[in-house]
């Protein structure tokens, strides 16, 4: 097999596309991980699916920033609800995350079916937001893309040292004086935005790992959060690339390539990073085992 | 723009001289009373040990006074401003377990945070923020481990981080939460040290405390907590074993 591929400008233009959801997911996913919000981010994906189809069925168009549209509203109602029900009733944290995540998607297959016995073809392609098809990005999907990528990273530059303070002491972020609510709310709705970017080419399914896998990987190499936030960026491109690469190749749904793609890289760091690798824990002594790099 | 409103660096001398007055506190979580009727005043420059038994309500009574917690009744001033207003002049060492200390960090990365407040929106700490935050580590011993990721840490050096890190603040009232607790020798000397030197500077200490035998050591001011303010004064006068047992009931006497 020669490298023509990269030649090929559509897949050219597809690859960048997955490479920036996965950069993207790999710094948000980082805070994410490190406020213990992952499955926040899974919940939420799965909470987008009723909002694309409501959004198709409502208007009667598949126009990708209106389904979009609606897969954040409903992924943020779904967050919105995680915490109201959280706050308000003697519900766990894990059961309200669970409850959302099944109510939320169990109603967006159901909308799906309902989509699909439509007599028009317009509903065609829709089934395909569950584990995305990167093949479907267009020049101005990969654009609009590339444009919210780099106002989410503005934004992460911008308020770095905040959004630090707020994912290692909360308290002493509110006891600073740091609106600790509004910071909370702003790294949510970028996590959304970032899940709506994603849902073409990975799918609601698989989403949370484009999240979780290149973050956790990072954390194994590194003990800065600067880098971890910059490796996790890298380990997420890297897996849009790969997974889509693959899924060209194999002629499978780009959401599960760039899902293994991903928790291929976690699973190898998990297991072989220097220090934190599970391998060197077995003949490091105790203690020894969380010492690494100074850096 | 700073993250809190006041223009102030410096706070106003009170001209009661008091640093703290709480009148009428009333602090509810869900129907429970966490603190009731709390009057409570502490006087510009002291060091003030708050003990009392489990669930006291002493950690409340420092978030009341962070502006942190909404209570039900009460007013709280802070030399002689509201708590929102008063942020600026106050620095807050949490418990050492509040946070997950695998957090990639290192240990100059968090005493770096107590600049934070300094710097308002945006900004980036600068070398003289990194100045200060080394001279507040070297305060508490911990110089030569600015570099040293956080995990690595013992429960003492993980303790004097966070002093460092309010140290780092400058700020004229310093509210700390068991910081003893758990520690080693070592650790417990340093933050004593630092006790001693912010008193000499006239700043107003305040210390959440589980050690009854030190209180009379560290502290010349303290505070008899058991969701009411059980008593309030200089150590001489108010750290009785009447007070105790009214404080803790009758194992008080044994703990003595």
């Amino acid at each position: 097999m020669g490298f023509a591929f990269w030649l090929d400008p559509t897949f050219r233009l597809v690859a960048v596309g997955s490479a920036l959801i996965g950069a993207v997911g790999g710094v948000l996913g980082t805070f994410a991980l490190l406020r213990r919000q992952s499955l926040l981010g899974d919940a939420m994906s799965h909470a987008a699916l009723p909002g694309i189809v409501l959004a198709f069925l409502l208007v009667g168009s598949r126009d990708l920033p209106l389904l979009l549209a609606g897969a954040s509203l409903s992924a943020w109602l779904g967050a919105l609800l995680v915490v109201l029900i959280t706050h308000r009733s003697r519900i766990r944290p894990d059961a309200a995350l669970g409850l959302i995540l099944s109510v939320f998607f169990g109603f967006g297959i159901v909308l799906l079916t309902v989509a699909q016995r439509q007599p028009t073809a317009a509903q065609a392609g829709l089934e395909r937001f569950l584990f995305g098809q990167a093949a479907m990005m267009l020049q101005r999907d990969v654009e609009g893309i590339a444009l919210a990528t780099v106002l989410i990273l503005v934004v992460v530059l911008l308020l770095w040292k905040e959004f630090k303070a707020l994912a290692f002491d909360p308290a002493f972020a509110a006891a600073i004086g740091l609106p600790v609510m509004a910071l909370d709310v702003l790294l949510t709705t970028l996590i959304v935005l970032a899940i709506a970017l994603g849902l073409q080419a990975v799918g609601v399914v698989l989403m949370s790992a484009v999240l979780v896998a290149p973050a956790a990987a990072a954390r194994q190499w590194t003990h800065r959060l600067e880098r971890m936030v910059i490796l996790a960026g890298g380990f997420g491109a890297l897996s849009g690339v790969l997974g889509t690469l693959l899924s060209g190749w194999i002629g499978l749904p780009t959401g599960p390539m760039i899902a293994l793609c991903a928790s291929g890289i976690a699973l190898f760091s998990l297991l072989f990073a220097p220090r934190r690798g599970l391998v060197w824990a077995v003949q490091l002594p105790r203690g020894k085992r969380d010492a690494g790099p100074s850096g | 723009m700073p993250f809190f409103p006041s223009v102030l660096h410096e706070p106003p001398t009170p001209v009661d001289g008091l640093a703290i007055e709480v009148a009428d506190l009333t602090v509810m979580y869900d129907e429970r009373p966490v603190l009731w009727d709390v009057d409570w005043q502490v006087p510009a420059g002291v060091r003030m040990a708050v003990v009392g038994p489990n669930g006291a309500g002493k950690t409340t009574l420092l978030r009341s006074i962070l502006g942190l917690v909404r209570p039900v009744t009460g007013s709280i001033t802070v030399f002689g401003r509201p708590p929102a207003e008063a942020r600026r002049w106050i620095a807050y060492v949490p418990q050492r377990t509040a946070v997950d200390w695998d957090f990639p960090a290192t240990v100059l990365d968090v005493v770096m945070m107590g600049r934070y407040g300094h710097l308002g929106w945006v900004r980036r700490p600068g070398a003289q923020d990194r100045e200060r935050a080394m001279e507040a580590l070297a305060q508490v011993g911990m110089a030569d481990l600015a570099h040293r990721q956080i995990g690595q840490l013992s429960a003492g050096q993980q303790q004097r981080v966070f002093v460092a890190r309010a140290l780092a603040q400058d700020a004229w009232l310093y509210l700390m939460d068991e910081p003893f607790a758990g520690v080693d020798a070592i650790t417990e000397q340093a933050i004593v040290e630092v006790l001693r030197g912010l008193k000499a500077a006239g700043r107003t200490v305040i210390v959440v405390h589980h050690d009854l035998q030190t209180v009379p050591l560290y502290f010349e001011w303290v505070t008899l907590l058991n969701v009411r303010c059980v008593a309030c004064g200089p150590v001489a006068t108010t750290f009785t074993a009447d007070s105790l047992r009214q404080t803790y009931g009758e194992r008080a006497i044994v703990a003595l």
